[in-house]
């Protein structure tokens, strides 16, 4: 990013219509402050963030012999469904949508929102959804066990009861991104400050903004996908249902035209926020911003092309085997542009390693690795060996935890002193940065051997010669999950105790939101300032 | 304020394209079966009715294996009276599927067909195959339902098993209302139901 030179008339809390936030309870209810609404974000992912990690512990714990011990396989299919739901829609998505509801407006220079009530509505009916999906926890019949991405027709003909309440979880989820999407871009088409052009946005911005792009495209399939469920299940239709003229093939090709973007859209804010991290600890701007930019935005076009990839054993005629074998090793390109950008970021930079700095980097090597996998699963021919086993699951959970949940560890750490005012205590940060790093790699790392071996993923029980990988990864899982309690530990302590902040933070950042005070008073920028 | 004209307009743009976006959710399913039909795809596309062929290609013989599947409830009896067959391309061949209906009432069923590899689909053509219709059966009732189908002799030459598999289906709770829906689908001449 431009280095941004700032001209601040005032950012001070002093003007007499600026008021400081409502007491009590109404403050939280009827807010339509952006960094209120961030935090409830922020605050509510980490809730969903720890409640699908219980279930992720109990599926563990499950696996940590072969055997059934602890739950039935019922209860455990519900439990990897869950996790799957949750861990996406409702730890990953609104902590991005809470990092950009406080980032983006301080980062552009606006006061606010483009939609301050609308932004109240898409979170608060957040909560709703989750209440409704994990309701079914407790139905006769029990949760959704067909797995996070539904197949009809397990999730239609086969279904517990539940499903219809998923279904309508799903349905509000959906309407809350939609909303969110459309707020930042809002926000970013008509909000920034006179002088900040789109080349000038931080990284971070210009992520989202893509992102969001991609959630107005995808999330409304994803409704269409679960509607047609629902007119399966209660109004007799046959989108799905072979005797009736439907085909379950179709579902897999709606689900994952929602699906492929979707999972970009769990990352590219986190390639954003990495971005940002990197030259700050560097000491040296972002190499290669512009080509940064353009490979985000290819990364989302190819996005659409490449989703039968989810489902290369479906029967594809060769043709298309090929077409999107090679449609997503293309996505490489981009994504090694940025891998190779970061890279020269550091290269001779005065480089020091704060905690944010390290789950950066834990994020540019795993997320890396991740990458490679992904390039392996691509490989039409090998993908029948791979598809379904553990494999696929060390693969997506490389990328979607020392990728996304590890640049959203990090972000908190990077913008923690800015919103509560309190410089990081380094030693604490770092003893959760290096419990989880050890954490995740002993836990999804001999995934990849027990799924290359042939384990499906999906099973509560297993053979024998998976016992040894498999209490490994329990044991790995139980480190990472309760190194978590020390993640939330460092943030009630930085919110209550500290050492005060400065404005600038951290020594070599750089970006508008290191000329307003810290903590951020409740309002910024009603003026806006002069970016040159 | 022109500012808030310019946020109102561009709302009412993103808006609009999210409705798009789920219209298109559901405009996958026609285009989904538009593309299947036109490429022959997920071994859906079955040419009907007499195939105009006249040479036989006696050069040489295509395995056909017949395969039949019951859904979990279905509980009629259902299989091929022939595993396999060899025929030539542009022969006329005539074979059989056996069905009861073990339970003490009425039922209606139909089959779906679905070939693999999805490349040979339209290269099989059925002049008449059971699965046109629906198959009434009393109880405990038995019956031999025909096929006649005849291979294309412009099968590519490196297909040389092709495998025809039924599903049948319990259609006794939704025959009366999809009776219109059925004729229409014939009027069309559709294979698929």
């Amino acid at each position: 990013m431009a280095t941004v030179d700032v001209d601040l008339p005032h950012v001070k809390d002093e003007d007499p219509h600026h008021h400081g936030p409502a007491k009590g309870i109404g403050r939280w209810l009827f807010t339509t402050n952006h960094k209120d609404i961030g935090s409830m974000y922020l605050i509510f992912s980490l809730c969903m963030f720890m409640i699908g990690g219980i279930m992720a512990l109990i599926i563990r714990a499950e696996l940590f012999q072969p055997g059934l011990q602890l739950v039935e396989p019922n209860f455990f299919n519900q439990m990897t469904t869950m996790h799957g739901l949750i861990m996406v829609f409702g730890a990953v998505m609104p902590a991005f949508v809470g990092l950009a509801n406080w980032m983006i407006p301080m980062q552009i220079g606006a006061p606010d929102m483009a939609l301050p009530r609308m932004n109240n509505w898409s979170f608060w009916i957040l909560p709703f959804a989750f209440l409704i999906l994990l309701s079914s926890l407790f139905m006769p019949g029990g949760a959704p066990n067909f797995g996070w991405t539904f197949y009809a027709p397990l999730s239609t003909t086969y279904a517990p009861e539940s499903v219809t309440f998923f279904i309508f979880g799903v349905h509000i989820m959906g309407a809350s991104s939609i909303m969110g999407a459309i707020n930042i871009i809002a926000t970013i088409l008509n909000m920034r400050a006179p002088g900040m052009t789109l080349m000038k946005m931080p990284l971070f911005v210009w992520t989202w903004l893509i992102t969001a792009f991609l959630l107005i495209a995808v999330m409304p399939v994803l409704a269409g996908v679960v509607t047609m469920m629902l007119m399966d299940i209660h109004f007799g239709t046959s989108f799905f249902n072979a005797a009736g003229g439907g085909d379950p093939v179709l579902f897999q090709h709606v689900f994952w035209f929602f699906g492929h973007p979707e999972v970009y859209i769990m990352i590219l804010p986190a390639f954003g926020i990495i971005s940002e991290i990197i030259p700050t600890f560097a000491r040296k701007r972002l190499f290669g911003y512009s080509s940064m930019v353009y490979a985000v935005a290819s990364i989302a076009l190819l996005s659409f092309v490449v989703w039968a990839h989810h489902m290369f054993t479906v029967g594809m005629p060769l043709v298309g085997e090929v077409f999107f074998m090679f449609a997503t090793m293309l996505i490489a390109v981009p994504t090694g542009v940025k891998v190779f950008n970061w890279i020269a970021t550091m290269f001779r930079g005065s480089m020091t390693f704060e905690t944010p700095m390290l789950f950066a980097l834990a994020f540019v090597v795993l997320f890396t690795i991740g990458g490679f996998s992904g390039l392996m699963l691509a490989i039409a021919p090998a993908d029948f060996q791979y598809h379904d086993t553990y494999f696929v699951v060390a693969h997506f959970h490389y990328v979607l935890v020392p990728g996304a949940i590890f640049s959203i560890m990090a972000a908190t750490y990077y913008w923690l002193p800015k919103w509560t005012g309190h410089q990081l205590n380094e030693t604490m940060g770092k003893f959760h940065f290096w419990l989880s790093f050890v954490g995740v790699n002993v836990t999804f790392f001999p995934m990849h051997f027990v799924g290359l071996a042939g384990m499906p993923r999906r099973i509560p029980d297993y053979a024998l010669q998976f016992a040894d990988f498999n209490s490994m990864a329990s044991v790995g899982a139980f480190i990472f999950g309760f190194s978590q309690l020390v993640f939330i530990y460092n943030i009630i302590q930085n919110v209550r105790v500290g050492e005060k902040a400065t404005a600038q933070v951290w020594e070599g950042a750089n970006g508008l939101e290191w000329t307003i005070p810290s903590p951020a008073p409740y309002h910024t920028f009603s003026t806006p300032p002069k970016v040159d | 304020m022109q500012e808030s004209v310019k946020t109102k307009r561009l709302v009412v743009r993103l808006a609009t394209a999210a409705v798009l976006m789920f219209g298109f959710g559901f405009a996958l399913v026609p285009l989904y079966e538009v593309f299947c039909d036109i490429t022959g795809l997920n071994g859906k596309n079955f040419t009907q009715g007499p195939a105009a062929i006249t040479a036989v290609d006696r050069s040489r013989t295509v395995k056909v294996q017949f395969v039949t599947v019951n859904p979990a409830e279905m509980p009629w009896e259902f299989k091929p009276t022939e595993r396999t067959m060899r025929v030539f391309p542009g022969e006329d061949k005539v074979t059989a599927f056996y069905a009861k209906n073990p339970t003490p009432e009425w039922m209606v069923a139909q089959a779906v067909p679905s070939v693999t590899p999805s490349e040979a689909a339209q290269y099989l053509h059925k002049v008449n195959c059971f699965c046109f219709d629906r198959q009434p059966l009393d109880a405990g009732a038995d019956t031999e339902m025909p096929l006649v189908f005849v291979v294309d002799p412009e099968l590519p030459k490196h297909i040389t098993t092709i495998t025809l598999s039924y599903a049948l289906y319990d259609l006794t709770e939704t025959d009366n209302q999809q009776v219109t829906l059925r004729s229409q689908d014939n009027d069309k001449g559709r294979a698929s139901l």
